[in-house]
């Protein structure tokens, strides 16, 4: 519990103790009640001094949830969640976790270790240490936030926003994913405690990767998190999502929302690593991650592109989709999910042609090993006054094994004659004759697998921002260990 | 001593006897033939000796270079110093030839007990020996084996050999699908690489090749077994009269 204590002492030293929305406040306390009703709203609200309309916001998010049933997919089992067992607010939760690393699971700290990530932050990983107890990334983060200020880009948590830019967080909130879009969507909105919060002003070129640099922050993701980017006329911003190193939480479930807006030649790029705890080998202990990410391009020849690499969580589900209103705008979906083991992937996207001559291409590598599921599932609709829309869809799915499987499910609407349509898809297996080869050549089984199947998912790889292609090859490796041989 | 010794290999593949008793001994810096007809069993000896599953020895022992090589697998063969020019190379979508290239240098150094090779250093040996077999850069950036012509697989992996400098190389047929151009660029590139303390075992079917590699000894392996060994003039006479001889005897 070291780190904790002296990391406590440095973020005072970095703040002059004025980090006002960090744990030193109230540690310990600030529990909701276990379960939700009407008054664990109005608690999460009085807790963030929220005004009056996200109150009602919630509420009327929390209303209309109540009438809703949760979703049944065909692909994916899991135990019904009890929705009544689960505290809706709580501060960093220091007691639940583990208390040093020698009561977490062995085989995850092989992969920390094999990462070559520091032990202060396998420590952080694991949920021994709170997650926003991290010492240099504190004053970095300090450092980058001061020159994001200058060019008047705002990045902060959504409860910050809230506070410093209501205007702006009133009209984009809930914009591009309604309040009653989807039962997980749905609960989000009226219980969602964390978050991130970006504005790119006019004509603004953000001058990094944001959160590359906050990356062990920006982990603070709660069970409910919301994320909200905006990027006024002629912006352009690249956010990173996630980390390549396995978290673990007690919280089963997550049910994120993210919400993208582009405006006239705006461009948003956002890439995800997602590397959720999938559990033991049979699953047990493994995240539910249920996501909603969805993206409008409103502007003009604006461009929203999603890159994500999903390796974790027992359970995943999600369509990071783009809604193209703008005329000429671009919608981009690249995508590796790997299954192993006893892990389920079901996500794809929807790619939403409104304007004239939007183009979207969809490109999707599904690997499945172990016993593992995985389903692409993607929609492209055209609607009648998408004149000369475009879209190319390519998806392959990579076997290893002979006991996991691998669906792909694309839906086409189109209701313009004049729109092209281009899918195209493959199922392959690793062959025998290449793992043999690479073995020939002095690869070792996992070096074969690792090798192999990121050739695979080489043109997914290479829209990752560089630093974070590196990693995600790293542990694409990881992730599919054991799978052969 | 010599530096590869078979004895009474006997192999199986899929419960199907098909090497039935090999006896083959390789003296450092010696270069060997085999010569055989279609389905003889040469591609399952070159196989055997780089250790694919599935090869399953039934009896006999094969000592290289000190080791019990059937006790050792492919990935510590190739390490050690074993190296399986393909007859028919493989592709590998999405890995560049560099990459490829780079993962089995590494491989090695790691078992030598070195660290990773650096990178500069790296591409400027590959580039240089790359050009002496005629592969362009662009074809290095290229996936491995990917859209290959059949001459450029083969080139490629007299690159791959010339990089990793193996103890032990087994050729299976890297003359055939080769122009004549291209069977002097690579039978070039194979000689240069011959030394005292490196042995070749040359698979073909043409004597052809072996006018630009000569061979120390010529094996003619017909029906699984060894059975005649001789100089090169024994790959002249197979030529002249073919395997009629030897598949009558089988
Ligand atoms: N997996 C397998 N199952 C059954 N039989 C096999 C298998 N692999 C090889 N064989 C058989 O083993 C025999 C020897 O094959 P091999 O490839 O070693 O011949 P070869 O001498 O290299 O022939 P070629 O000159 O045509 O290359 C052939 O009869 C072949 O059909
Ligand atoms: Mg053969």
């Amino acid at each position: 519990m070291a780190a904790t204590a002296d990391t406590v002492r440095q973020v005072e030293d970095v703040t002059g103790g004025a980090y006002k929305y960090g744990f030193v406040t109230d540690i310990e306390a600030d529990v909701a009640p276990l379960g939700l009703d009407e008054s664990t709203i109005h608690f999460i609200s009085a807790k963030k001094e929220e005004p009056a309309w996200l109150l009602e916001w919630r509420l009327k998010a929390f209303q209309q949830w109540k009438r809703m049933v949760e979703p049944e997919w065909a692909k994916v089992n899991y135990q019904r969640i009890d929705y009544q067992g689960i505290h809706y607010y709580s501060a960093p939760k220091q007691k639940d976790g583990p208390k040093s690393l020698d009561e977490v699971d062995p085989e995850l700290l092989k992969t920390y270790e094999k990462l070559g990530i520091p032990l202060r932050e396998q420590e952080l990983l694991a949920g021994v240490v709170a997650v926003d107890a991290v010492f240099d990334s504190v004053s970095v983060a300090t450092t980058y936030k001061k020159e994001l200020e200058k060019k008047g880009i705002v990045f902060c948590s959504i409860s910050e926003a809230v506070r410093e830019h209501p205007e702006l967080v009133r009209r984009y909130l809930g914009s591009v994913v309604p309040v009653a879009d989807n039962y997980f969507a749905c609960l989000n909105s009226a219980v969602f405690t964390d978050g991130s919060f970006v504005y790119i002003p006019k004509g603004v070129r953000c001058p990094m990767e944001l959160s590359t640099y906050f990356r062990i922050n920006a982990q603070n993701t709660g069970q409910f998190e919301r994320t909200l980017i905006i990027a006024d006329e002629g912006s352009y911003v690249s956010y990173l999502e996630g980390c390549t190193a396995p978290q673990r939480d007690e919280n089963q479930l997550h049910a994120a929302v993210v919400e993208l807006v582009t405006l006239d030649d705006a461009q948003i790029k956002y890439s995800t690593v997602q590397n959720w705890y999938p559990g033991d080998e049979n699953g047990k202990g493994g995240i539910y991650n249920f996501v909603t990410k969805r993206g409008a391009c409103r502007g003009k020849r604006s461009k929203i592109s999603w890159t994500q690499v999903e390796t974790g969580s027992a359970i995943t589900w999600k369509y990071p989709s783009c809604i193209l209103q703008g005329d000429d705008s671009v919608g981009e979906f690249y995508s590796v999910a790997i299954t192993n083991n006893a892990q389920q992937a079901d996500t794809g996207t929807k790619m939403i042609h409104i304007g004239r001559n939007t183009r979207s291409t969809i490109v999707s590598k599904g690997i499945s090993a172990g016993r593992a599921d995985n389903t692409y599932r993607g929609l492209v609709r055209i609607s009648k006054k998408a004149d000369g829309a475009r879209n190319y869809t390519q998806c392959d799915s990579l076997l290893i094994g002979d006991k996991c499987g691998a669906h792909t499910v694309p839906y086409i609407e189109s209701k313009n004659p004049t729109a092209r349509v281009e899918h195209e898809a493959t199922t392959s297996k690793i062959s025998e004759d290449q793992l043999f080869y690479c073995l020939s050549r002095g690869l070792t089984q996992e070096q074969a697998v690792s090798l192999i199947v990121n050739g695979f998912c080489k043109e997914v790889m290479k829209e990752l921002p560089m630093e974070f292609a590196v990693e995600a090859q790293k542990l694409i490796g990881i992730s599919l260990e054991g799978s052969v041989g | 001593m010599a530096l590869l010794e078979i004895e009474g290999l006997h192999v199986e593949v899929g419960g199907k006897p098909i090497l039935k008793g090999i006896d083959l001994s390789i003296e450092p810096g010696e270069v060997h033939a085999i010569m055989g007809p279609n389905g003889s069993g040469k591609s399952t000896l070159s196989y055997v000796l780089a250790g694919r599953d599935g090869y399953e020895v039934t009896a006999g022992s094969i000592r290289f270079d000190g080791h019990d090589l059937l006790e050792m697998a492919a990935d510590e063969r190739a390490v050690a110093g074993i190296f399986l020019a393909f007859q028919y190379p493989v592709e590998l979508p999405g890995v560049t030839g560099m990459t490829f290239l780079k993962e089995a240098v590494n491989a090695r150094r790691k078992a030598e007990g070195e660290g990773d090779i650096d990178a500069m250093a790296f591409l400027k040996m590959v580039r240089a020996k790359a050009k002496t077999l005629s592969i362009t850069d662009e074809m290095l950036k290229r996936a491995v084996n990917v859209g290959f012509s059949g001459g450029e697989k083969k080139r490629n992996e007299i690159l791959h050999m010339a990089v990793l400098e193996p103890k032990l190389c087994v050729l299976d047929e890297t003359d055939s699908g080769l122009d004549i151009d291209a069977l002097k660029i690579v039978s070039d590139g194979v000689n240069a690489l011959r030394d005292p303390g490196r042995s070749m075992l040359v698979i073909t079917h043409y004597q052809r090749l072996l006018d630009h590699i000569e061979p120390d000894k010529v094996h003619v392996l017909a029906g699984g077994q060894i059975r005649r060994t001789g100089g090169k003039e024994l790959a002249l006479e197979l030529e002249r009269n073919g395997y009629a001889d030897f598949v009558e005897a089988a």
